[in-house]
């Protein structure tokens, strides 16, 4: 089988995750995008495994551990959100947005006396 | 999809007149499991999104198969269909998704992110297909993937990392825990169903919300 | 204890007052006066004990190096000789009349305790100055003195014109002392040593590179500090400081201080006789011109103020005749009768509650009201007009005399020139002093009009400095005798033909005045005018600042008045517009230096406003735009964020590949 198959396939899976996570509001619809970005992955990983022979089996033992960390990390994503939404009253991603930068605080330098100097040098004087 | 067709018209002309049977199947699952991812990220329907997902993973696990890693195929049905995406369904659930079509399922940064994707897919094609065009997986003899390889490396080669992921796993665990449990306890709707499985609690974090699951999934 | 023990106590006592009056003032307000006095009199002491111990014969050097300095060694040294101890002793006597006089002057004044403090600095400074055997120890009371004067002279510096003088000063001398500096370091190069024994050693042996340069250039720092013409300016304006700071500068201290730098380093001037020559005619100019600016002043402040101009004018003739003894002897006569006339005059102007003679001269029986006042005011008066037997007349007639031996050829320090400039100068001063003593005199104390107003008795304390000093400017005279042996060993006894000479004028310029005056009183009464203080029950300090703010308001002029009954005014003619503003000197100096430098400040400030301000604002806009753009792009959306990021990484992805690609197609 022609190694450009999987690798495709795999390449089109992640930007079509990728476009997911970029595009959905639902903080739980952009975790499923992420599990199909590391779906992809986990393709590629048992393709060149098995295209390269290899004896440890490197990429098959890293598919592995990938799905067992995918699992936890939906579990911990899944607590983050619920915990947003019992805070928020929302999952939206786009409305989450403490990190902005405020509004534009006023203008710290004041209009200039230019009386003020030329006190100064007389009292100077 | 289209993309996918594209790559096929683009790949035919280099020697591939006449693919074997493998590839055709692989060809065929694919185009049916991208389909499927691409609806995952473009229904309006939120729990029909979820289903989607079930397609693709289930065709991916299909892929594997064809790539002659049984054990991998298995365990990507077992854990992602089985729980993964039944863990994401109960997450829609508590966080009270709204059913049937949504309007707004889509964020304002829709078509900087289609860009985005359009843009990386066309790159990474580009760059695999550059790649690799004159490789070719030999699939004959013995299956790479059996459980009986795959048990052989893992418990022979990684076993010390297989030990530290379990450690991992265990953190996770705690971790989802202490997220979902709540500071004050009487100020928040979810507060029932976490408390009418005080049980289970201890066993597994993710099963924590089975309790309120039941009657949800069948509503739907 | 020894001599040099003695003799470094005296500075080392007023300045030890000064700073533990600085510390305690606020705390102890009662203790403020006895730290005052007590130190200043304690070094008068020791100053008398420490001349009685070296009584005129060999010179006392001693010396301590603190730390090495290089190629020319400066060391804390002492130079007691009979110079030294005679000008110790009279700035004691005069520092401690002065502070005495300041407690009742300055009785309810605020700023008493620094004003206390600062004269004591100051009287530290000048016998450091006289006593110090080291150049470079010598800059140091030398230049504290300049800061002090600074502070002192503008003590009522509420007013314009106190704070205009005291700049003035401060500006002036230093303008002075950089080229004095540079002078000195030149000096002690040639020489090899800043110790002044080293230098004179140098300059008898000639060992001196340069000496008319650095003659010259000392000379400018001494015209800055002794007033000599063309640095002398800053005297007369500094009349806005309070009377016993008046006295004390003009008498003891800062004037005296420049005089007694070129009689110890006369040797050293004494070797180029083009500085002699530009002393000797910088003495005249100085001279005659104040002689006639005194003629023309309305302030009796500032008639003093010209005339001790004048009298320094005398001192440095005498040093250009190269006979210091004349020249400290009447510095020391000079110091005694001039202290006592400026003190007086405080007297004189709380009293009449004005500094104007205009307004004194209409006013009956100010003789009265301070008998103490007046008679010694008279007795300083003569001294200064050199009437025999007066302490005046043998100081003078001792630099006369000196400058008729040197025209005369008989003295060759000098050329013969500078004798001829010096007496000729002094001859004509000398009218021209009588005639302002006497103006002076009749202005203040011979005035009909009104009842002079009564503001109660002077002090005891004030009137009793004024007899103390009225000693000396009667007695010190007869001492010229003994006081040779204490200087060079030159005979201080007044000749014939130059004291029959000098009193005939005196005499003729006294009696002129008092015809003019006979002639032009007579029109006082039909114009009346004055100034007079609005609060005459305060004490001399607060009368004082008010006479002199409201001098300009009343006349137009800090200087001078249009009072027909002047006799200045018959006398000099049409000479008395230019006398009174000091021959234009001011208009001079504004036009050539002040007004420059405005301009060039002008310029400098719009450079900096318009021109540089412009760059730091725009190096400020920038950024802060640039910031505000930033800002905007934190919305706060992951996904925004997001995508940016992984469209830079993309792009940074993609330009890998093609320059990959191209690389490796080259």
């Amino acid at each position: 089988m022609h190694l450009a198959y999987p690798a495709v396939l795999a390449v089109l899976l992640f930007c079509t995750g990728l476009y997911g996570v970029l595009a959905r509001r639902n903080a739980i619809l952009v975790l499923m995008s992420v599990e199909l970005m590391l779906n992809a992955v986990n393709l590629n990983l048992v393709a060149f495994d098995v295209w390269l022979r290899d004896t440890l089996h490197g990429g098959q033992a890293l598919t592995l551990f990938t799905i067992a960390i995918a699992a936890a990390e939906i579990g911990i994503g899944l607590a983050i959100v619920l915990a947003v939404y019992r805070n928020r009253g929302s999952s939206d991603i786009d409305r989450l947005r403490d990190t902005a930068e405020g509004p534009d605080p006023a203008d710290p330098e004041g209009p200039e006396d230019p009386a003020a100097p030329a006190q100064k040098a007389e009292a100077a004087a | 999809m289209s993309a996918t067709l594209a790559q096929a018209a683009l790949t035919a002309p280099q020697g591939f007149l006449s693919p074997s049977g493998v590839e055709i199947a692989f060809l065929l699952v694919g185009i049916a499991t991208l389909g499927a991812a691409v609806m995952t990220v473009t229904t309006r329907q939120l729990v029909h999104a979820a289903l989607w997902l079930v397609v693709a993973l289930g065709g991916l696990a299909v892929e594997y198969l064809l790539l002659t890693a049984e054990f991998i195929a298995w365990v990507q049905v077992l854990i992602y269909v089985g729980s993964i995406v039944v863990l994401l369904l109960f997450g829609l659930m508590l966080t009270k998704a709204p059913i049937g079509r949504s309007p707004d399922a889509d964020s304002g940064n829709r078509w900087v992110a289609l860009t985005v994707a359009v843009a990386a897919a066309g790159t990474l094609v580009w760059v695999v297909v550059d790649a690799f065009r004159t490789s070719w997986i030999d699939l004959d003899g013995p299956a790479q993937g059996s459980t009986k390889v795959s048990g052989e490396i893992l418990f022979r080669h990684w076993v010390l990392p297989f030990e530290a992921l379990s450690v991992l796993l265990l953190a996770a665990l705690v971790g989802a825990i202490v997220l979902s449990r709540k500071s004050a306890p009487d100020d928040t709707p979810g507060e029932a169903s976490a408390a009418a499985a005080p049980g289970g609690r201890s066993a597994a974090a993710p099963g924590e919300p089975s309790a309120a699951a039941p009657p949800e999934t069948e509503s739907r | 204890m020894t001599t040099t023990t003695l003799a470094v106590l005296v500075p080392l006592l007023p300045f030890l007052g000064a700073a533990a009056g600085l510390l305690l003032g606020r705390r102890a307000p009662g203790f403020v006066r006895p730290l005052a006095v007590l130190p200043t009199f304690a070094a008068f002491v020791l100053a008398v004990v420490v001349a009685v111990d070296q009584g005129g014969g060999k010179a006392i050097d001693a010396a301590t190096r603190l730390t090495p300095t290089g190629s020319v060694p400066i060391e804390l040294a002492l130079h007691l000789d009979g110079f030294a101890v005679l000008v110790a002793v009279l700035v004691g006597l005069v520092a401690t009349c002065v502070q005495l006089y300041s407690t009742g002057y300055l009785r309810d004044d605020p700023r008493y305790t620094s004003y206390a403090a600062l004269v004591s600095l100051f009287t530290s400074a000048m016998l450091l100055v006289v006593y110090s055997g080291d150049l470079m120890v010598l800059l140091v009371g030398w230049e504290i003195m300049g800061i002090c004067s600074y502070f002192l002279v503008g003590h009522y510096w509420e007013t314009p014109e106190a704070r205009a003088a005291s700049l003035k000063a401060f500006l002036v001398t230093k303008l002075g002392d950089v080229p004095f500096l540079i002078g000195l370091f030149a000096l002690a190069t040639d020489a090899g040593a800043f110790r002044i024994t080293g230098v004179v050693q140098a300059a008898l042996t000639g060992g001196i590179g340069h000496p008319t340069l650095i003659a010259l250039l000392l000379l400018a720092g001494v015209a800055g500090k002794s007033a000599q013409f063309p640095l002398h300016t800053w005297l007369p304006d500094a009349m806005a400081g309070p009377t016993p700071v008046s006295a004390l500068i003009h008498a003891a201290t800062m004037v005296a201080a420049g005089i007694y730098f070129v009689a110890r380093l006369l040797p050293v001037f004494a070797a180029s006789a083009a500085a002699m020559t530009v002393l000797a005619v910088m003495a005249a100019i100085t001279m005659v011109g104040s002689g006639l600016a005194a003629l023309a002043q309305d302030d009796i402040k500032r008639v003093l103020a010209y005339s001790t101009i004048g009298q320094l004018g005398y001192l440095s003739g005498a040093l250009a005749v190269g006979d210091r003894g004349a020249a400290v002897f009447h510095l020391l006569s000079h110091g005694a009768f001039k202290a006592l006339l400026f003190l007086a005059a405080g007297v004189v102007i709380h009293a009449a509650g004005t500094n104007s003679l205009t307004a004194m001269s209409r006013m009956d029986g100010l003789a009265k009201r301070i008998p103490d006042a007046y008679w010694t005011m008279t007795v300083a008066l003569l001294a200064l007009a050199a009437i025999p037997p007066f302490a005046g007349f043998f100081s003078k007639e001792a630099v006369l005399s000196a400058a008729e031996h040197t025209a005369l050829g008989e003295s060759q320090i000098a050329p013969s020139g500078a004798g001829w400039t010096v007496l000729i100068a002094g001859l004509l001063t000398a009218l021209l002093t009588a005639a302002y003593a006497t103006r002076l005199w009749l202005l203040a104390f011979r005035g009909r009009g009104a009842e002079a107003p009564d503001h109660g008795r002077q002090p005891f304390v004030m009137n009793a400095v004024l007899w103390v000093l009225a000693i000396p400017s009667i007695g010190f005279g007869l001492t010229a005798g003994y006081l040779g042996d204490w200087f060079d060993g030159r005979a201080l006894t007044p000749s014939v033909t130059t004291a029959v000479l000098s009193t005939g004028v005196a005499l003729v310029g006294g009696l002129v005045t008092y015809a003019a005056w006979r002639h032009t009183s007579a029109l006082a009464a039909r114009t009346p005018m004055g100034a007079v203080a609005a609060h005459p029950e305060g004490d001399g300090s607060l009368v004082e600042e008010e006479a002199i703010a409201s001098h300009t308001e009343v006349y137009g002029s800090i200087a001078s008045a249009p009072d027909p009954a002047d006799p200045g005014r018959l006398l000099l003619g049409p000479l008395h517009r230019h006398a009174a503003t000091g021959f234009h000197l001011d208009a001079v100096y504004s036009a050539l230096f002040v007004r420059p430098v405005l301009a060039a400040a002008g310029l400098v400030r719009f450079l900096d406003r318009e021109v540089v301000e412009t760059y730091v604002r725009a190096a400020g806009a920038g950024p802060r735009w640039l910031g505000r753009a930033v800002r905007r792009a934190q919305n706060g959306n992951v996904q925004s964020y997001l995508s940016a990021l992984l469209a830079g990484s993309l792009v940074l992805a993609a330009a890998v590949v093609v320059l990959a690609n191209v690389t490796a197609g080259s």
